[in-house]
């Protein structure tokens, strides 16, 4: 098992839209591509955010070596429950996942 | 070939004024620059106000109206204001009107404005013009009725019939972040799909390459496809910088839903054209049956005020969220009874700097902090009942104990007063489209000359 974070090169979270949250995983290289495209379960990404499986889209962009996810942000940007206004910090999320 | 030059991803945002200047120097069709969007929250759309300080939007919309001079081409600019209400086109008319007096130009100024009457969007739904976009809230009669401003996102159309009247300067109220680029290039005949993807990659300036706070950039539109130029010397544009742009706050990177149709980029081909241009073809547009825009609306959800804390005390500080939780009961149980509002009347919550305060029940990290930060928030139906239970939580975030049997503590308040009004806070309630039998019906278009012309 490893760490995600500590295999990829970068992942950004941002808000797309008041109601949306996407997470860009740059992978960085082919072989962290291949790895990570094949080991994390989209399942694993809808545990940590407590969302439905099937809430969640998903991207598999080899010529970029980047796996984006967008899901129905966990909070409306900017309500009373939200904490994160430009939702850039739910990305480290990812980073202490396994896999 | 249509050529247009984006000094940068917002106004207020900064451009390098060297590369602007090569810009100017490459003769563009336009200038186009986006203003605003929803990213800083529903603050400034609850409001009608600019994030950007008038200052910092006189400077560089001073900086653009001289190269626009220079250029003798129009000056653009969408969702006006960071929210493109028409209290927002009226604050940039004005910082325009002000400029123009100061270096003496004569200008053709046309004001697009977008805000929408709960009265035209109350009747749209009622007959079934408003259809609701994914993971849209729910909306009634009098959500609409609350909303303190709603915006319709213009599309191309609107900002063709600005550019037909011959204007120097336009200054649109909400629009697509796309619209005011591809407008140019989709009336003089270039490729649809080369038009709207081009603006998509274009919208944030530099954002597609490096050096992205350089800010300038030129886009090329043909009949079929698009060339990308960064202005600044330092910055290149690459195949990956290009392309990754569509992943740019896009739920989407190969979908983008604009007024009338839809963006398909899914076949599109990145070429290096040298070491710092890119040039795309086989992008593809897809015309939808209906016509229709998107809504923005936010209204009043409470008035807040915060009081910060500081746990340093080891003990605290391992114990915080124990502490909170019972500060939280014991505050809002004191506050029924002292002011006499039931439950749902108010709210008070605890944030835990250092230890959840970003993620909430999301977090999995374990807390290593030797200090926590406690951010308490109230909110109430008023700013004076606000403050007054913000005043009620003081005496517990200063010198609430961890066990009754404990001395008196006391903790770090960084100020006097202690508690802080944030006032009105307002909460987006909109993610919808609206149908349109005209795309000018939603929105008001106005034309004026101002100087000696």
């Amino acid at each position: 098992m490893h760490r995600l974070g500590g295999i990829v090169e970068k992942i950004r979270s941002k808000n797309a839209g008041p109601f949306w949250l996407t997470i860009d995983i740059f992978c960085g290289s082919d072989a962290a591509f291949e790895t990570v495209s094949k080991a994390l379960k989209t399942g694993q990404v809808a545990d940590v955010f407590c969302a439905q499986r099937d809430s969640i889209k998903r991207f598999d962009i080899p010529d970029l070596c980047v796996i984006k996810f967008s899901l129905p942000r966990p909070t409306v940007q900017g309500s009373p429950q939200d904490r994160d206004m430009h939702g850039a910090s739910y990305g480290a999320l990812l980073a202490d996942l396994e896999i | 070939m249509t050529r247009v030059l984006i000094p940068s991803g917002a106004l207020g945002l900064g451009y390098d004024a060297d590369a602007l200047a090569a810009g100017i120097a490459a003769k563009p069709d336009i200038i186009a620059i986006d203003g605003g969007s929803t990213d800083s929250g529903p603050h400034y759309l609850g409001t009608g106000t600019s994030k950007y300080s008038r200052a910092s939007t006189k400077h560089e919309w001073r900086g653009l109206m001289m190269a626009r001079a220079v250029a003798n081409v129009p000056l653009v600019i969408g969702t006006a204001g960071t929210c493109g209400t028409d209290s927002t086109v009226d604050w940039l008319l004005e910082i325009t009107k002000e400029i123009a007096a100061e270096t003496g130009q004569n200008l053709k100024i046309a004001s697009l404005k977008s805000n929408q009457s709960a009265a035209k969007i109350t009747d749209a739904l009622a007959v079934g013009d408003i259809s609701a976009l994914p993971a849209a809230p729910a909306i009634d009669t009098d959500i609409i009725k609350s909303c303190t401003n709603i915006v319709a996102l213009a599309g191309a159309e609107q900002i063709q019939t600005a550019l037909a009247t011959g204007a120097d300067i336009i200054i649109a109220g909400r629009t697509t972040d796309t619209a005011i680029i591809a407008a140019l290039p989709l009336a003089q005949g270039c490729h649809a799909g080369a038009a709207w993807h081009g603006a998509k990659i274009g919208e944030c300036g530099a954002l597609c390459a490096t050096n992205p706070q350089s800010g300038v950039i030129l886009v090329d539109f043909d009949k079929d496809g698009f060339t990308i130029t960064p202005m600044a010397e330092t910055s290149c544009a690459t195949p990956q910088t290009v392309f990754a742009h569509m992943l740019y706050e896009n739920s989407d990177p190969f979908i983008l839903f604009e007024p009338g149709g839809h963006l398909d980029v899914t076949a599109a081909k990145y070429l290096a054209l040298d070491d710092r241009r890119v040039r795309v073809t086989g992008s593809k547009w897809v015309p939808a049956p209906d016509y229709t825009v998107k809504l923005e609306g936010a209204r009043l959800a409470g008035y807040q005020s915060v009081v910060i804390a500081l746990l340093r005390d080891p003990r605290y500080v391992a114990n915080a969220r124990v502490w909170c939780a019972d500060i939280v009961e014991k505050c809002t149980a004191k506050t029924s009874e002292r002011l006499d509002l039931a439950s749902e009347e108010f709210n008070i919550e605890l944030r835990l700097i250092g230890d959840n305060a970003t993620l909430g029940p999301l977090e999995t990290a374990p807390t290593k902090s030797h200090e926590i930060g406690i951010l308490g928030i109230v909110t109430a139906n008023s700013d004076a009942l606000a403050r007054e239970i913000a005043k009620l939580l003081n005496p517990y975030l200063l010198h609430h104990p961890l066990t009754q049997s404990e001395e008196q503590p006391t903790f770090a308040f960084p100020f006097s007063p202690a508690e802080i009004s944030r006032g009105a806070i307002y909460e987006f309630c909109l993610h919808h489209v609206l149908r349109l039998d005209d795309p000018l019906q939603a929105f008001t278009l106005t034309v004026e000359d101002i100087g000696n012309a």
